[in-house]
């Protein structure tokens, strides 16, 4: 903890003005979420994981995009069902950019929209049958997909489809896996739990029923890299610095990420996490059921890309943490020189960040490094130990909101006038209206990656195309 | 595995380059031959080529389950596109939270524009007891925070599934002073297992007039001289009804357009957000019922609001997206007719010019052969407006089509030489579109955004002209419709032939004497 961020900002009276205008019993279950960041806390002081308010505008979305948007859609050999009406899949088709090498439609169905399409009587009837012949004509049209998995929409649940029983049958038909998730979209309170079923379902359907690949060679250097999405290629530039100290990536979760990968993760070493929230849960099982350790770490930004390599070294021998300080000196020049360019454009200016589940933090340093400060941060699905983590990262006086809504975070922005806000595709163009330089920081506003050494370049350059560009200076019209 | 630092502040390289040089290229080899454990190149070009043939497509076809790539939303979104057009309405989408994230997000890539629309957060205890306390605090908290001057309701498949009555629960809200009695909550339900967005979208304009208008038939109500029109679902709204409230203006008719976003969906950067804009005014929807006549510019986004707008005495009118010059012709001769106003001159002018621009342009255009996708209306429109250039429309798809349709298609194919070699594919979808495309060749392909992907396969050249346009800006603020929507859209296809001819001709000293300076 430094000096408290926000000086000179009555930062609790905004948020108490702010919660005056719900209604009494909201305005009590929302004050639980806001708070500004004392000195020697212990936690960010913030209710979480927690259903949000009927009627605000959340900006939450629901366990299917936390199961097929974000923990199996990547998984490019496997074909992904929207199972049920059309519109799940249809929204979250190739909207992600979750990067990946292969060729669509033949080995590879990322950017593929998949969906059984129910229609009345399939509700009526039940769409079990229908699951049958959907998988079925996949298989023919696709011989060479490697797994199918069932994504539950929300009549699934509802409507009593035993989709497990049809898994099962396809499964041993087929002779690939088949797995039914069911991460209906009324399960849970936000994407969170969609995360966690497909993590459960990925311990119960493929280590439970698949084996690693016959021929695979261990070596002691093994280890995986748990929750990267690969956006713009994130995991690629993390995967390039992991390969470069010596280690052997077996696995990727699950950006550019195959089937065979997923099997083969229980021979790693060692699991890296970077998603925190979406797979933690899966590291833990491994560990439970494998004995394989599990480590977090943190690629953005060179301060925390440093510590990070460095912690994952002493994991492993002297000739790894040998190569880790080459690496780290072999980037430095470079790092310097972007700091240098990009420092004294950057440095003070004031970010407010609002994304889903490991960004408000992770990428505070990222800031730190180039002189940046963070006013303001919050999470759409956090739980309470994201809170805790959060807390190591920001500093005293940050106004900290959970499940934030449309509402608060406008004003919040309004009176805060911070000169970046940092979150998501729905909020980017009110803040832009209002005059506020934005980046998205779920698809890097289509640019990335941002992970690793090569990708802080890019989010250095980011930052400051987005506050420093002329349009902001011409907003108000000189009549 | 040590390599050069290919990064640099000087000129920043991001995912375009980054991961062409050699480093990341060895490293996609290394992960695919150690860890991916796929298949063979060999086996993948096999059943590559296999996925281009006759044999492929018949199979394809033959699919009774699976829908791959469709080109339909679900009802929700149409209806909240619909009342999103409406003065300070505040959509509330009842059911579970994720739809509304998922239909903002999608509108909001199109339009580069904010979307506004709140749920009522269903999970799992209100799939058990059903979804009445959400309404209720829901519409109360939407109220205080959002300040709207209406609030349309419509529904995710959730709470179709289990049933809830949006009619009970609204009077419930209201008898709970969630809002005023008298505050305006029309209504819609919009099953998500029943049509597309284009049902959705007719739904919610019936709801909001249901809601005006009353619900008993009344043949007898007293007409004035306006004339209404309803645009339908689409992605070049803000600059269609522009054009259209343009073209009114030049003939001097009282037009209500109902639903129009062509305001809250193109609002300036001023240094102010506002979170809602224009709209068609309340007390105008209201005064609509006494319209002569209302005008649909989409027939398949509107059947049941047509009729429901004839049991109140109007005449109706109903066109497929028209476009071109045949197309805008049909559509003045129709305002003329209703207001009993002659076609201004001006029009008459800027539809010689459209004609001249035909003409000079046409060579590049005889001939040409085109696949045409997209919601049924913007296909029969889009397919006329080609023949009318001398282009043939050959596949012609839309999932969401019906027999119907299919029919109705082949009738306007019928009408010209131009359309001999077209067909119409109803409720297929855009992997049956592949496999035609590599069975049946066409010069080029007109679509949205999705259809990049066929792009890439086939190296077709694809022209971006119906919703969702993700990846070319702007355009939407462009009309289509009128002579000069015509003239956009003519401009549109010809850059896109031109500069898939030059990309055809520029190697140098082999194909590039064809690279001509005058084309």
């Amino acid at each position: 903890m430094s000096l408290s961020v926000n000086e000179g900002v009555d930062v609790k009276g905004l948020v108490d003005k702010v919660l005056e205008a719900y209604p009494e019993k909201s305005r009590k279950r929302r004050a639980k979420h806001l708070n500004v960041l004392e000195a020697e806390a212990k936690d960010c002081g913030v209710k979480s994981n927690i259903k949000s308010i009927p009627g605000v505008m959340t900006i939450r979305g629901c366990a299917y995009a936390g199961s097929k948007g974000v923990v199996w859609g990547p998984i490019k050999d496997m074909i992904h069902i929207s199972h049920g009406p059309v519109g799940c899949g249809y929204y979250s088709w190739s909207g992600r950019r979750n990067y990946y090498v292969g060729d669509t439609g033949v080995d590879s169905w990322g950017t593929m929209h998949f969906t059984s399409d129910f229609q009345e009587k399939d509700i009526v009837f039940g769409g079990d049958k229908k699951l049958h012949k959907v998988i079925e004509e996949i298989n023919e049209l696709f011989p060479l997909v490697n797994g199918i998995s069932i994504q539950s929409e929300c009549p699934i649940g509802l409507i009593g489809d035993d989709i497990e029983a049809v898994a099962r049958a396809k499964s041993e038909e087929l002779g690939k896996p088949v797995v039914p998730v069911r991460c209906e979209g009324f399960r849970g309170v936000s994407q969170s739990l969609g995360h966690h079923i497909a993590n459960d379902v990925i311990r119960d359907w493929i280590f439970e029923k698949t084996e690693p690949k016959e021929g695979f060679v261990s070596t002691p250097y093994d280890v995986t890299i748990i929750g990267d999405y690969n956006i713009g290629g994130d995991a690629w530039a993390s995967r390039i610095l992991l390969e470069e100290i010596g280690l052997r990536v077996i696995a990727q979760w699950s950006g550019d990420g195959t089937l065979a990968e997923l099997e083969n993760t229980p021979k790693a070493k060692v699991n890296l996490i970077h998603c925190y929230r979406s797979m933690n849960y899966i590291a833990r099982h491994m560990e439970e059921k494998f004995g394989i350790p599990w480590m977090e770490y943190n690629f953005f930004g060179p301060s925390q890309i440093a510590e990070s390599l460095r912690k994952i070294a002493a994991l492993f021998d002297d000739t790894i943490k040998e190569n880790a300080e080459k690496v780290i000196a072999k980037y430095q020049p470079m790092v310097d020189a972007v700091i240098a360019k990009f420092k004294p454009r950057l440095e003070g200016k004031k970010v407010m960040i609002y994304v889903g589940g490991l960004r408000p933090r992770h990428v505070v340093d990222a800031y730190h490094d180039l002189g940046m400060e963070i006013v303001g941060t919050g999470y759409e699905f956090a739980h309470n130990d994201d809170y805790q983590r959060t807390q190591h990262y920001v500093k005293e006086g940050t106004l900290i909101y959970d499940d934030v809504t449309a509402f608060e975070l406008e004003k919040f922005v309004e009176v805060m006038r911070p000169d970046l806000v940092a979150s998501g595709i729905k909020e980017k163009y009110v803040f832009q209206k209002m005059g506020l330089p934005f980046r998205q920081m779920h698809s890097w506003d289509y640019s990335g990656p941002y992970h690793g050494y090569d990708g802080f370049a890019i989010f250095a350059r980011d930052m400051d195309l987005a506050i420093n560009n002329p349009v902001w200076g011409i907003m108000k019209a000189p009549f | 595995m040590s390599h050069p630092v290919s990064q640099s502040a000087d000129k920043v390289i991001d995912h375009f380059t980054l991961f062409r040089q050699p480093e990341y290229k060895e490293l996609f080899e290394r992960k695919k031959a150690e860890f991916e454990y796929g298949h063979s190149d060999e086996e993948v070009a096999r059943v590559s080529a296999w996925t281009k043939t006759e044999e492929y497509k018949e199979k394809n076809f033959a699919r009774e389950a699976v829908v791959i790539n469709p080109t339909k939303a679900c009802q929700p979104i149409g209806a909240m596109f619909a009342a999103q057009g409406f003065e300070g309405t505040l959509p509330f989408v009842h059911g579970s939270q994720g739809c509304v994230a998922y239909y903002r997000t999608h509108l909001t890539r199109h339009f580069k524009e904010p979307n506004s629309a709140v749920s009522s957060s269903m999970t799992e205890d209100a799939a058990v007891f059903g979804g009445l306390n959400n309404m209720i605090d829901g519409l109360a908290n939407a109220y205080a925070l959002y300040k709207p001057k209406m609030i349309a309701v419509m529904t995710t498949c959730m709470a179709e599934v289990i049933g809830d009555d949006l009619s009970g629960f609204i009077s419930n809200a209201k008898n709970k002073e969630s809002v005023p009695a008298d505050f305006p909550v029309p209504f819609a339900h919009t099953p998500a297992f029943v049509g597309s967005h284009i049902v959705g979208y007719d739904n919610m304009i019936k709801g909001v007039l249901t809601h005006f208008w009353g619900t008993s038939e009344n043949f007898d109500t007293p007409k004035n001289e306006t004339i209404n029109l309803i645009p339908g679902f689409d992605g070049f709204a803000v600059g269609n009804n522009r054009e259209l409230k343009r073209i009114a203006g030049l003939f001097g008719i009282q037009l209500t357009i109902l639903s129009d976003v062509s305001d809250n969906f193109d609002t300036p950067a001023d240094g102010e957000y506002r979170m809602y804009d224009g709209g068609t005014p309340l007390e105008a929807t209201k005064e609509a019922v006494h319209a002569k006549a209302t005008i649909s510019m989409q027939e398949y986004c509107t059947p049941q609001s047509l009729q429901f707008i004839k049991e109140k005495g109007q005449q109706v009118a109903k066109y497929n997206y028209p476009m071109g010059v045949t197309g805008t012709d049909e559509l003045l001769l129709k305002l003329a007719e209703l207001s009993g106003k002659p076609v201004p001159a001006e029009l008459k002018l800027e539809r010689g010019r459209l004609v001249d621009a035909i003409a000079d342009s046409h060579t590049h255009l005889h001939g040409k052969r085109f696949a045409v996708y997209g919601d049924p209306d913007f296909c029969l429109g889009m397919s006329k407006f080609l023949m009318e250039l001398g282009a043939e429309p050959v596949h012609i798809l839309s999932t969401s089509g019906s027999k119907k349709w299919e029919k109705q298609v082949q009738k306007v194919l019928d009408g010209s030489p131009f359309g001999k070699s077209g067909k119409a594919y109803g409720g297929k979808d855009l992997w049956h579109l592949r496999s035609l495309l590599f069975t049946d060749k066409v010069d080029y392909i007109i679509g949205n955004s999705y259809g990049k992907y066929l792009e890439r396969d086939t190296k077709i050249p694809l022209i971006r002209l119906t919703y969702p346009i993700f990846d070319r800006h702007h355009h939407h603020r462009y009309p289509t419709w009128g002579y000069q929507g015509a003239l956009n859209v003519l401009v549109r296809i010809l850059d896109r032939i031109f500069e898939d001819m030059d990309a055809n001709t520029n190697i140098v000293g082999e194909t590039d004497y064809s690279f001509d300076l005058v084309r």
